[in-house]
């Protein structure tokens, strides 16, 4: 650590400074507004949130590495944390624009007051260079989550969903924190990029505790990104949170938690990290393969028989999980493919499930109903809202010319690169068996007659908002705009092996 | 190449989807704005296509020419200046530069008349669906949307962009099909037909993703670099060229320099990239060629489709699969070809021969249609496996005529179905004398379907045969310990049977649907049909005629696309 430069370390903490100066406006205004002005808190939310995802673009991160590592070494300002910010800030502003005229919570001020905390977190958790950060960024990430996933008290699958959340959450943190206690006792060290010099001589070569390290704290973020075998959550937790609240568990805690591990195992366990005579690399590769087939197998075959729309969704998200792990085992080419791919298929797969979620929040607000079969006729009811759950589907599934397929591909390409050729070959006929529930979406929605099929849909005009934006960005995703954000991603893949 | 100003192709791709977005933001309840729209792009795209055609052919003697001087020189990547010469109407735009993908399309021999035919089929399609009135607007969106996905697979160059336009043809498809198809059998014929497509398609691109990489692999060794180097400098493929691309120029000019024949692949020392993936890629795509055992999502498809879809399913879309075969499979694997083309010919009779049975034994009327196209699209296949110039060039021909005729066929069946209300064959019975446009239609249809001289069917069907007999002294098949030589004449003359059992179904056909008494008390309604019938009609039934006489307006283009398969083939 040398000098400390207080002005040329702000930029690295710009969101996040931001994000707490627009916690305490939203503070006040929930006591000062009344009536309906209190539908301006929400769009203060919104322009915020709008606004501070573009503070990462403003203040790019610096060129050179060495000064990428700043506030004593807790943050690490560099391309991967920037497009994971800008990518949770978008999100959080499109869960609060599709929350504004939900009955629930759209006028409480509290339920934006705790989703830009947990913005917060998230935007932490995805620069973290420090195992204290680290515990600390995933902690301020998951304890908002807790309170939003619980936030209609007085229902009782709100309340279910939320206490399911924190014990296995907290579970989760307890054993990450133990493996990550591992790594410090034998070290000394905390800061993630100094921990793979001293490993192997810390830990006196002996790789049994280095792997069992390595693998609490993978499996403490298998809990944190959903992907089976630690998955039990997400289907109860999906279903009973309030939607706009899943869909932002869904995108941004998982983001951001998929951020940190490509981090956190490129700088902890590197290819040349060899301890007693082992290569740890390729244990963790091989845990990343697994962890994948597993997740997109369970996902997507227990997705098939799903009536709850929220739950398919959920079960979708498991597969979805299962689909970036594939990048993350491809890490073992020692290419920015791998990485990059993670990095583009978190960053489509955000803005398709917020226009998923949007849709499903705006269809349960005017009906009532979350089951699939309820959506019969919704092509007749609403075209637009057909229109935009089928542009979402699509884009999960991976068919053109939506995100979905650019962002599978650059997985696939991926992992074919890293002579992984057997787990691309799983990805792509688990993406078959997902089309399939995908498609039955699609089909209930326009082929399917309902009685209430003369009642039509009225949306307002935050809700049009709300789905035309993500919308607009999947279809740009998967045309135009791949180029540009692929090679971003590229960059922040990047920055991750100049460390 | 082209001195053009007007991106052609690209227009030909991007009418469609640009009135598609047109149409949805429509008020749904106007309904003839919708078709207007609708028939102004289809039209708009089919005379664009006509004049692709037109400008191709007008060149074709020049291609030919210089392929020839090129192939006599002797040059050891001779066949990829082949087909680099022979592209015509190009646009390259880089689209993701940093993993070789570009947006490169163009046309040649092969692909010109596939344009062509598109753009007929589309415009009867949109026609032919003049009556639907359940949600107009959308049908008629996803109908275009699927026409660009079908012009932009037939005109890329590129691997990537080839797979994101066949993927684009296959959502619609579903939806149009699930949506609009017949109540009793959509569902699952839609969810089967669109599986079935993906999981060949999907495991065809896991095995292109090798290829480019095995490309890249070849090209970043010395020896490689410098073929590289000499392309670029002879102008053949793009200076910004890079080791890793999936432009399929770039991937010919490795599979030409012997980059997918390296053995020793994945450790074993026999097996070879082009031996291990040819079979996932050609199958993969031959799925939609409907190949046997494959073709099971065919026939249950096309029936419950609605009219239009089922033209351009049978009509376009089964060539699309046979295409991208041909162009993924025997042009960019060459000596995978030659290893696995020789046992896929016994499949290629199975379709032929026992689609032509089942075709027979069938009542309802759309299956004969159905099974028919399997049938047809197995001397395709089988047309590919010859591997010489006459039978390819039939197999090209046998792409174009079986695509009019068949939308022809499927015309017919709706046309009729529209007014009689049932498609089953027993209860019909002399509909030419309430329907004579539809009658001379499918007549002209059957006979080309039997291959009747002075029709397309002829000049297509007997190329293959021809090739085929040509080839069976050059190939033979070794399995194991087993050696079989000289059985392609055996195979041709079985697949001969084929023809003699599809007159045998036409003739029934026509026999027991359009001949006899009519019963004018089970159909008191049935008339004549409208005039956007009859121009559909028209439409598809002429190019049969032309090509029947005229086989010039067509064969050399095509004998000029195969070219650089066969210099590729002959090479490796």
């Amino acid at each position: 650590m040398a000098g400390f430069d207080f002005l040329a370390s702000l930029p690295a903490i710009a969101p996040e400074v931001g994000l707490t100066i627009l916690a305490i406006i939203i503070l006040f205004l929930d006591v000062y507004l009344s009536g309906e002005r209190r539908r301006n808190i929400a769009w203060v939310t919104v322009l915020g949130l709008l606004l501070l995802a573009a503070t990462p673009l403003v203040w790019v991160p610096p060129a050179d590495p060495a000064s990428q590592l700043v506030w004593g070494g807790m943050v690490r300002h560099d391309t991967l944390a920037q497009i994971f910010r800008v990518m949770i800030l978008l999100g959080a502003a499109l869960t609060a624009l599709m929350s504004i005229d939900t009955k629930a919570h759209g006028r409480q001020g509290e339920f934006y007051l705790i989703l830009v905390v947990a913005t917060l977190g998230a935007c932490l958790v995805s620069a973290a260079a420090d195992l204290v950060m680290v515990f600390l960024g995933l902690e301020t990430l998951s304890i908002p989550l807790y309170i939003l996933a619980a936030f209609r008290r007085d229902d009782l699958r709100s309340a279910e969903s939320g206490m399911k959340y924190f014990l296995f959450g907290a579970f989760a943190s307890a054993l990450m924190l133990f493996g990550l206690s591992i790594l410090y006792g034998f070290s000394g060290q905390t800061s993630i990029y100094a921990l793979a010099e001293v490993l192997p001589a810390a830990s006196g070569e002996a790789v049994l505790p280095v792997l069992a390290a390595l693998t609490l704290v993978v499996v403490g973020f298998g809990f944190k990104i959903g992907a089976a075998p630690f998955h039990f959550w997400t289907p109860d937790m999906y279903e009973g949170a309030p939607t706009p609240v899943t869909a932002f568990v869904s995108v941004a805690s998982k983001a951001a938690s998929f951020a940190l591990l490509v981090r956190f195992l490129i700088a902890v366990f590197p290819q040349s990290l060899v301890v007693g005579g082992h290569e740890i690399q390729a244990f963790w590769v091989s845990l990343a393969a697994l962890m994948a087939v597993i997740s997109m197998t369970l996902g997507n075959v227990l997705a098939l028989s799903q009536r709850n729309i929220k739950r398919l969704l959920a079960y979708s998200s498991i597969a979805q999980a299962g689909y970036a792990l594939i990048g993350v085992a491809a890490i073992q080419s020692q290419t920015e493919q791998g990485v990059a791919s993670v990095g583009f298929y978190l960053f489509m797969y955000t803005f398709t499930n917020l226009l998923a979620f949007a849709v499903v929040v705006f269809f349960s607000e005017a009906t009532g109903s979350e089951t699939i079969a309820d959506l019969a006729g919704l092509n007749r009811r609403s075209p637009w809202l057909a229109l935009m759950m089928t542009i979402a589907l699509l884009s999960l599934g991976g068919i053109p010319p939506t995100a979905g397929f650019f962002g599978k591909f650059f997985l696939f390409n991926a992992a074919v690169q890293a002579d992984l050729t057997w787990l691309a070959i799983v990805g792509v006929l688990n993406a078959i068996i997902a089309l399939y529930y995908y498609l039955i979406v699609i089909k209930v929605m326009y082929v399917d007659r309902s009685a209430d099929e003369d009642q039509p849909i009225a949306l307002s005009r935050a809700s049009g908002w709300a789905l035309a934006l993500p919308g607009l960005v999947v279809l740009l995703l998967g045309t135009v705009a791949a180029q540009p954000v692929f090679e971003w991603a590229v960059q922040g893949a990047l920055a991750l092996f100049q460390a | 190449m082209s001195e053009l100003v007007l991106p052609v192709l690209s227009l030909i791709v991007f009418i469609p989807v640009v009135a598609a977005v047109i149409i949805l933001f429509l008020n749904g309840e106007q309904r003839d704005l919708v078709r207007g729209v609708a028939v102004a792009a289809a039209l708009a795209v089919m005379l664009l296509s006509l004049a692709v055609y037109v400008g191709y052919n007008a060149q074709v003697a020049e291609v030919t020419v210089n392929q020839d001087a090129t192939l006599a020189s002797g040059s050891p990547m001779a066949a990829t200046q082949m087909f680099a010469d022979g592209l015509a109407y190009e646009e390259h735009y880089e689209w993701v530069p940093s993993l070789g993908i570009g947006y490169h399309v163009g046309v040649d021999g092969l692909s010109a008349p596939m344009v062509l035919l598109t753009g007929m089929v589309t415009l009867a399609g949109v026609l032919v669906s003049w009556r639907i009135d359940d949600r107009t607007r959308e049908f008629m969106a996803f109908f275009l949307l699927l026409v660009a996905g079908v012009f932009g697979v037939f005109v890329s160059l590129d691997m990537f962009t080839l797979f994101f336009f066949y993927e684009l043809a296959i959502f619609p498809m579903y939806l149009l099909i699930a949506t609009w198809g017949w109540v009793e059998l959509r569902q699952y014929a839609s969810m089967k037909l669109t599986l079935y497509i993906l999981v060949g398609s999907v495991v065809a691109l896991v095995g292109v993703i090798a290829m480019v990489l095995v490309a890249d692999g070849f090209f970043r060794t010395v020896e490689g670099a410098a073929v590289l180097q000499q392309a670029i400098a002879a102008g053949i493929i793009s200076p910004a060229s890079t080791s890793f691309s999936f432009d399929m120029v770039n991937l010919t000019l490795a599979a030409e320099a012997g980059a997918f024949d390296v053995s020793g692949y994945g450790g074993v020392e026999t097996l070879t990239f082009a031996r291990l993936w040819f079979p996932f890629i050609f199958i993969g795509f031959g799925v939609l060629a409907g190949i046997f055992p494959f073709h099971n999502w065919s026939p249950d498809g096309h029936v419950a489709a609605p009219t239009a879809v089922s033209m351009i399913h049978a009509g376009v879309l089964m060539k699309l699969g046979a295409y991208a075969a041909l162009r993924a499979g025997v042009q960019l694997l060459p000596e995978g070809a030659q290893a696995h083309l020789p046992w896929i010919v016994f499949l290629t009779l199975i379709n032929v021969v026992y689609g032509a049975f089942i075709a027979f034994r069938q009542r309802d009327f759309k299956y004969v249609i159905g099974f028919s196209s399997v049938s047809h699209m197995g001397l395709v296949s089988m047309g590919f496996a010859t591997m010489n110039v006459i039978g390819m060039t039939g197999a090209g021909l046998q792409m174009f005529s079986h695509g009019a005729m068949t939308a022809l066929f499927f015309g017919c069946v709706g046309m009729v179905y529209d007014q009689a209300h049932t498609r089953d064959i027993p209860s019909l019975g002399g509909f030419i004398k309430r329907m004579p446009w539809v009658g001379l239609a499918f007549v002209i249809g059957g006979l080309t379907s039997m291959g009747m001289p002075g029709l397309s069917g002829f000049i297509a069907e007997y190329p293959i045969f021809t090739g085929m007999w040509a080839a069976s002294e050059q190939i033979t098949l070794q399995a194991g310990g087993l050696v079989l030589s000289n059985y392609y004449s055996v195979i041709v003359v079985l697949a001969a049977l084929g023809i003699v059992i599809t007159a045998a179904y036409v003739l029934r056909v026509t026999g027991q649907v359009f001949l006899g008494e009519f019963n004018a008390t089970l159909y008191p309604d049935v008339g004549d049909i409208s005039i956007t019938d009859r121009v559909v009609l028209v439409l598809l039934g002429a190019p049969l005629l032309i090509l029947g006489v005229l086989p010039g307006v067509m064969a050399p283009m095509i004998t000029s696309g195969v070219g650089p398969v066969l210099a590729i083939l002959g090479g490796a």
